[in-house]
């Protein structure tokens, strides 16, 4: 009887071990093995700055997605940006815009999106046209210094 | 005359100092190499690793689960201290997660680890080796190195990185408690800043594999101090401590070489 | 020892530890199914004597012969082999503190043999009963006595019927009562069993009763070796002296020391 409430709690033991390397995976560091009930929209942007993988995107700050992917579109060269929106949230209208956000002072970026007024919705492989980039702080400060210049 | 006289004496202090760390160096290469690949391992080894487990790993739950939460819940009041300042409170998940995933949870953890579980086994085998039963063993044909060492050996590799897991993620959920609850951060901006920011291979998974390093270091250690320990009841004591002392030092300079080697882009 | 066949024979085995010589030269031959007496004074190497035997060390020179063969210079497994032809009392008993006693005496048989659980239980009882402890087979090592310890772990020692039984120091510590029941079962295990047996002592009174011979060692050599009589009726200034417990004689009461008045004077030599 001993012996066998030893390996009880052994085996308990290790159970929770392995739970926590899951609850370490799924809650902690977002680790999807397959995206089950997802679809992709794909949008290009003149510029990222720094946005990453895993980033949100949002629909009035509620998230409805994430960034899977960031490339060059070789063609264009300009940043493409690949999408994985929830698939229940199948109301977005074709004509919806997006922007790269800043969450706090020195949080991430974040995508924002907007929706349009079109009766279409996006489905799997759309691209979303309107597209606003991420402001950059020396763009800004290099604008404005342009601008007190011209005058 | 008598300045090389003891110069040479400082010579052969420092020969026999040297020679003697690398004899021991060779044993204790001999005491793992022996017990857990050149012996055949008997059947019997895994009910007697199961036991070990409970020993090492079970009983070293309760210190670490309290550590864990405790030290998340602390991460998470200073974090949100700071970055409330930036405005940016949401990273607070971030920060929390990170450090406790790469650092504090296989470091912590290991030096819990250290204390209660590797002290105890030294002091195991040394009363083992000053009572006989080491001794006894041997001449009823039983090798202990098989039969005592393999075991606790096992047990504290696959022990290590469970109990360093447990501890990030209680701390994580401490610090969860504290920004959540009682901070008012924003839940879901808390959890998915955590996650846009943890990689479960680059993270996680190295963290994993420093606690199994840090793990095979506490281990090997505590059992060859237990093994090497003066049977008297100051020699354990001796070892006992060295064991502690040794085990953290190895802990804390591995750690670095290890995160140079991770995170470093070296 | 005369016409007897010779079980464990002792060739020339010198032996240093460190700085300090335990052995010179010593030749001893213990004869097949006696008991044989090793003693001598604290600290002239009775259990390293043992230990070398049982093949746990390694001697600088000179040979171990057990049943013709050499102890040292074999394998590992060829060693381990070997001993279980031995069984070993230690000083401390030396029982596996987390088995019962039982456990203890059944050890030796599971990992050696391949008998059923039942046989096991069978042998352990009866050896649990030779030693008159069959009633405490389900205590821990903690809760038995001094004396009750040495004798389960003599129930160790001959669970396997060994050829030859060592025991270390087996009458140390022990209070009158247990010292006779000890006394009692190494003579009558010896003549039951008829395994040779080898004992490390320096109780004189408690092993010159049983011993069929005695060799007394001091110095690092062989200084007596003869029966219980031959012993006591011995010229050499060592036995006599250890015999009788002397407190002065060839083994010094002073420590080897500088001159005392002249340490008392401040004066270094």
């Amino acid at each position: 009887m001993r012996t066998r409430n030893v390996e009880i709690l052994v085996g308990i033991f290790l159970v929770a071990g392995m739970l926590a390397v899951l609850a370490l995976a799924v809650n902690v560091s977002g680790y999807s093995g397959a995206n089950s009930d997802t679809y992709k929209v794909y949008a290009h942007f003149d510029n990222i700055g720094g946005l990453t993988n895993k980033a949100e995107v949002t629909l009035a700050g509620v998230q409805i997605g994430t960034v899977t992917d960031i490339s060059i579109d070789s063609q264009l060269l300009v940043a493409k940006v690949e999408m994985e929106i929830f698939s229940e949230v199948n109301y977005l209208s074709i004509d919806s815009s997006v922007q790269i956000l800043t969450s706090g002072l020195l949080g991430g970026k974040y995508i924002g999106l907007s929706v349009g007024a079109e009766e279409e919705v996006l489905v799997d492989g759309s691209l979303i046209e309107d597209s606003q980039s991420a402001l950059v702080l020396e763009e800004l400060i290099g604008k404005f210094l342009f601008d007190k210049v011209s005058d | 005359m008598k300045n090389i006289e003891s110069l040479l004496d400082g010579f052969a202090a420092i020969g026999r100092v040297s020679l003697d760390k690398l004899a021991g160096l060779g044993r204790a290469t001999m005491v793992i190499a022996y017990a857990l690949l050149v012996l055949p391992q008997p059947s019997t080894n895994i009910s007697l690793t199961i036991k070990q487990l409970f020993n090492v790993g079970v009983k070293s739950l309760l210190i670490i689960v309290v550590s864990g939460l405790f030290i998340g819940m602390v991460l998470g009041l200073q974090g949100y201290t700071i970055l409330v300042d930036f405005g940016s409170e949401e990273a607070v998940g971030q920060m929390v997660a990170l450090s406790l995933v790469r650092e504090l949870a296989p470091v912590v953890t290991a030096l819990l680890f250290a204390g209660r579980a590797g002290s105890a086994l030294t002091a195991e085998i040394g009363l083992m080796k000053a009572t006989e039963q080491l001794a006894s063993l041997e001449m009823i044909g039983v090798d202990p190195l098989r039969r005592i060492v393999a075991p606790r050996l096992w047990a504290g590799f696959i022990s290590m990185p469970i109990l360093s897991m447990i501890f990030a993620i209680v701390g994580v959920y401490g610090g969860a408690l504290v920004s959540i609850e009682w901070l008012g951060v924003y839940s879901g901006s808390f959890w998915s800043v955590m996650q846009q920011s943890v990689d479960f291979y680059d993270d996680v998974l190295n963290g994993m594999i420093k606690a199994f390093v840090f793990g095979i270091a506490i281990t090997w250690v505590a059992v060859y101090q237990g093994l090497e320990s003066i049977p008297t009841s100051e020699g354990i004591s001796q070892s006992t401590t060295r064991t502690v002392v040794y085990s953290s030092l190895m802990i804390l300079a591995l750690d670095f070489v290890l995160t140079a080697l991770m995170f470093g882009d070296i | 020892m005369d016409n007897t066949e010779s079980v464990i024979t002792i060739k020339h085995l010198k032996f240093n530890r460190g700085e300090r010589v335990i052995f010179k030269d010593i030749n001893i031959s213990i004869p097949k199914g006696k008991i044989t007496a090793i003693m001598g004074p604290s600290g002239s190497g009775k259990t390293t004597l043992l230990k070398m035997i049982g093949g746990q060390l390694t001697p600088d020179s000179g040979e171990v012969l057990v049943s013709a063969l050499s102890v040292h210079g074999r394998s590992r497994s060829a060693l381990f082999a070997m001993r279980k032809k031995m069984g070993m009392l230690f000083q401390s008993g030396a029982l596996f503190s987390d088995m019962s006693v039982f456990e203890n005496v059944a050890f030796p048989l599971q990992v050696n043999t391949d008998l059923s659980a039942l046989l096991i239980r069978d042998v352990v009882l009866m050896k649990l009963q030779a030693v008159g402890l069959r009633g405490a087979s389900d205590l821990m090592p903690s809760e038995l006595s001094g004396g009750m310890a040495r004798r389960v772990a003599l129930a160790r020692a001959i669970a396997l019927d060994p050829e030859i039984v060592m025991y270390d120091e087996p009458f140390a510590g022990q209070d009158p009562i247990g010292m006779g029941v000890l006394v009692t079962l190494i003579k009558k295990l010896n003549q039951a069993l008829g395994h040779t047996s080898v004992i490390i002592s320096h109780d004189i009174q408690e092993t010159l009763s049983i011993a069929d011979y005695i060799c007394i060692i001091a110095g690092g050599e062989v200084v007596a070796t003869g029966t219980a009589e031959q012993i006591r009726q011995s010229k050499s200034a060592d036995v006599i002296q250890f015999i009788n417990g002397y407190p002065d004689g060839p083994v010094a009461f002073d420590y080897p020391a500088d001159n005392f008045m002249a340490q008392l004077k401040g004066i270094t030599l």
